[in-house]
């Protein structure tokens, strides 16, 4: 059977690039999108999101922030714009984030630039949804 | 002729300088690996967005079309604006000096403009395009040894605002190319109006992408991000560079100052053998004056 090939890359590093991969669930711009071995030639812009790789029984979870995806002969490559893996998430970094970015949102006389300010609540709210999904079976640790 | 006290103090002064250099060599030569392990490591990603975007250069615009995407416009260049990256800081050989001349030898000759806009990217650059008296519109220093694709942004704002505002008709960037660690070349090259790559790769030719939401916004979106990976390569290299010649540089002062030792070895013995032999043959003197025969 049909493999995929996978490479996930930002402009930094390089945080997965394996073969023997069933199947790659990227956060698309129109909406989730799987993609099985033997798809079609493909070019999507990404959306912030989860990025799962299945490969063996095994899954391998990244949150990505945009960026592109390309899908071409059974090879996917992602090209974030940043990207980490689920573990190197830190939740309270996160919240934090969020609380700062809602704040400055909510007086909106002071702000330059809402835009910016949406993107990081954006960035804050899939880190946390991914991230807490990690840990949600246990209890998240104090401090 | 010196006597060998003095040769002793020249030769500990020049031992204790050896010692300098080669801890910043040695400094320099692991900070070089981590640099080129960065370049490296920023390759893929700038070769695979060339890769997509020479997969869309099957997309073809027409004037109107083209008028969407204004990073990409061709005008009759009248005036432009020149980026110069050099390293913060000195002691690495010729690398800036070699940098320097480069971009005189550019705004003599090569610009079309008599006063082009430069950006200076690097404590050194900045210096020069100063006291050379350049129009420098905007200067970025001190971005590290590591910077991120976050810190080098604004360079490229700065960048396509001058070129979308109308005040520069092209934009150039001049940076120490890293070939290996003996050879950095200084290099211009134009980032605006960007170049579409050619698709060189024939066999995607017949390949029929699935654009989604569609082409031109793919486009749309990976043209900036284009232009943010060369910036952000060329800040690497410069980098890289920098450590690169540092290295050379050091290891170079060390090996002289350790023939500059040898040699004041040689002179010291030498001084301290006229010494001695000076003494005995006065000792012999004044023993032969009292003798009495």
């Amino acid at each position: 059977m049909a493999t995929l090939t996978v490479e996930v890359i930002t402009g930094e590093r390089s945080l997965f690039s394996e073969s023997g991969v069933e199947m790659v669930s990227a956060p698309g711009a129109e909406g989730t999108m799987g993609i099985l071995p033997n798809h079609a030639a493909l070019i999507s812009l990404l959306d912030a999101g989860e990025l799962v790789i299945r490969k063996g029984g095994r899954e391998d979870r990244m949150v990505v922030f945009g960026g592109f995806i390309e899908v071409l002969n059974n090879k996917v490559v992602v090209l974030a714009d940043s990207a980490e893996r689920v573990e190197e998430i830190d939740i309270d970094r996160a919240e934090r984030a969020k609380d700062r970015a809602q704040q400055s949102l909510a007086n909106r006389g002071a702000l330059r630039d809402i835009a910016a300010e949406e993107a990081a609540l954006k960035r804050a709210a899939v880190r946390l949804r991914v991230g807490k999904r990690r840990s949600g079976h246990r209890a998240t640790p104090a401090g | 002729m010196p006597s060998p006290r003095e040769v002793k103090r020249r030769m500990n002064s020049v031992k204790n300088m050896s010692q300098i250099t080669r801890a910043m060599e040695m400094v320099a030569a692991s900070k070089m690996r981590r640099a080129q392990e960065r370049v490296a490591a920023g390759r893929p990603y700038a070769d695979r967005l060339r890769d997509v975007l020479s997969d869309l250069a099957s997309l073809q615009l027409d004037a109107d079309e083209l008028k969407q995407f204004p990073l990409l416009e061709r005008r009759e260049v009248k005036t432009s604006t020149l980026i110069v990256m050099t390293p913060d800081r000195g002691l690495s050989g010729p690398l800036n000096s070699n940098l320097f001349r480069r971009t005189a030898q550019y705004l003599r000759s090569e610009s079309v403009d008599a006063h082009p806009h430069t950006i200076a990217v690097g404590k050194k650059g900045r210096d020069f395009l100063n006291k050379t008296g350049q129009n420098v519109v905007a200067e970025f220093i001190q971005l590290g040894d590591r910077p991120s694709l976050d810190d080098i942004r604004p360079i490229v704002d700065v960048a396509m605002q001058e070129f979308l505002s109308g005040e520069s008709d092209a934009v150039y960037m001049l940076y120490p190319k890293f070939i290996n660690t003996l050879s950095q070349v200084p290099t211009v090259i134009q980032l605006l109006p960007l170049e579409r790559p050619e698709g060189t790769d024939s066999s995607n030719d017949d390949v029929d992408y699935i654009f989604e939401p569609d082409a031109k916004t793919v486009l749309q979106e990976i043209l900036p991000r284009y232009l943010e990976t060369i910036v952000y390569q060329a800040v690497l290299e410069t980098v890289a560079s920098f450590y690169s010649s540092q290295m050379v540089a050091m290891r170079n002062a060390t090996d002289n100052a350790k023939e500059l030792v040898d040699d004041l070895n040689l002179s010291y013995n030498k001084a301290r053998q006229a010494q001695i032999t000076n003494e005995v043959a006065e000792i012999s003197a004044g023993a032969n004056a009292f003798r009495v025969d």
